[in-house]
């Protein structure tokens, strides 16, 4: 075997070890790598009370209620959805310019006694969608997808769709 | 010490193999910086000219989106360097094999050269990917898996630059520096798959995603031209600092010959 030879074999097996321990470490780390659960994750989790913790999903449609305060300051209460589980969200506060109905959010807060989640910070979560206004208007009108339903139709069906009336750069 | 390219490739007394050969042959330093003076001013007009055209599609020509509006113009600087700074890396990972089992000083060279760069990649990642988030997701930072590994890869290409040049004998610093990038490459699958594997602020893939790509073709021609374009710049630059490199090199051993004549006067 040459010095090159055993060289190349030092590293692959250097690598080999490498990598099987930073699997291990991920997989025992893998609860804690979690940014924010979701509302079946506090379902079957039951989070105490007294620690605060990410709530994660998409905004309920036509369960959005902004109200404002006697001094002024804005707040909402809305339901956070995965589907099959939904927890009722209060915040106090300006919520973020992409906050809408069917849109994901990630939510810092704590549980409050009632089962509801009051929350002090609210954040968008953008999906991996990006479309001209255009073709978002045309797949409204053509009945093909309401954004407040939840994501857009797979992208092949709208991705090379001609931009109508665009009005210029 | 005096020459340290010459002195690497003549470290293979036996004779090399055929691929070890071709490997080999711009390690004379000569012969490299005859052939990359012809590619350079190439490299450079192309990547002026493809940035300018895909800058210009990007930030004048196409269409805002219909939920972020104008600001999502950052994603055609972000996005390229996402990527450059995963791609360098996986670059340098490459260089720092050639380095451990070839001994091949253009490698130590080239991955010495293109940590700053990669790292400088990686921070306008980060900058674009706060100013972004900020307006769309309501936060500069977080600290989920995406934003936290690519904040990790960062400080290695930082830590790796740092120590190729923390030792006297460069040769030893390029040996410890590639161990430092190859044990440092666990991180760019982790970057990658980061928003698969676990759930994060950050978004998943639009482009590189088995189903057809996430964004409209009128967004995603500029994103893929501007990425020739920061990846054509990227490679000038690196050539660029590894053909100076080259010549320091060469300066330097020139003087050191030329004070040891003074030295021994005949």
């Amino acid at each position: 075997m040459t010095r090159k030879k055993r060289r190349l074999m030092i590293l692959l097996l250097a690598g080999l070890g490498l990598a099987t321990a930073t699997a291990l470490t991920l997989a025992a780390f893998q609860d804690n790598l979690v940014f924010f659960l979701s509302p079946s994750d506090v379902a079957t989790r039951h989070p105490p009370g007294d620690r605060a913790f990410r709530l994660g999903g998409l905004v309920e449609t036509g369960s959005v209620e902004r109200h404002t305060g006697s001094d002024g300051r804005p707040s909402a209460t809305f339901r956070v959805t995965d589907g099959p589980n939904a927890v009722t969200v209060t915040y106090a506060g300006v919520l973020p310019d992409l906050f809408r109905e069917g849109q994901g959010v990630v939510t810092l807060g704590k549980l409050q006694p009632d089962g509801s989640f009051r929350a002090t910070e609210v954040l968008a979560r953008h999906d991996e969608t990006y479309m001209p206004p255009e073709v978002a208007d045309a797949l409204r009108r053509s009945g093909h997808w309401n954004p407040s339903q939840g994501a857009a139709p797979p992208a092949a069906t709208w991705n090379t769709a001609p931009r109508e009336g665009r009005s210029g750069g | 010490m005096d020459h340290p390219l010459a002195a690497a490739t003549g470290a293979t007394p036996t004779r090399p193999a055929v691929g070890g050969r071709n490997l080999h042959r711009f390690a004379n330093p000569g012969r490299f910086l005859r052939a990359t003076g012809k590619v350079l001013p190439v490299l450079w007009a192309a990547a002026l000219l493809v940035l300018g055209i895909g800058l210009a599609w990007a930030l004048v020509f196409s269409p805002p989106d219909w939920q972020q509006g104008e600001t999502v113009r950052i994603m055609y600087v972000h996005v390229p360097m996402a990527w450059l700074a995963m791609g360098g890396y996986t670059g340098l990972a490459i260089l720092s094999v050639m380095s451990l089992i070839w001994r091949h000083p253009l490698a130590d060279l080239t991955a010495r050269e293109l940590s700053p760069v990669g790292a400088a990649a990686t921070a306008l990642c980060l900058a674009t990917g706060s100013l972004w988030g900020k307006p769309m997701w309501g936060t500069w930072w977080v600290w989920d898996a995406r934003l936290t590994s690519v904040l990790v890869l960062f400080f290695l290409w930082l830590g790796h630059a740092a120590l190729v040049r923390a030792f006297d004998d460069p040769e030893r610093g390029a040996r410890v520096g590639a161990i430092l990038a190859l044990v440092g490459f666990v991180n760019v699958p982790i970057v990658k798959f980061s928003v698969d594997w676990w759930n994060t602020l950050h978004q998943p893939a639009s482009v590189a995603r088995l189903a057809a790509p996430g964004m409209h073709v009128d967004m995603l021609y500029p994103l893929l031209i501007c990425t020739i374009g920061f990846s054509l710049l990227f490679a000038a630059v690196v050539l660029a600092r590894t053909r100076a490199a080259v010549m320091e090199r060469r300066v330097r051993a020139l003087q050191l010959a030329r004070a040891r004549r003074e030295d021994a006067p005949a």
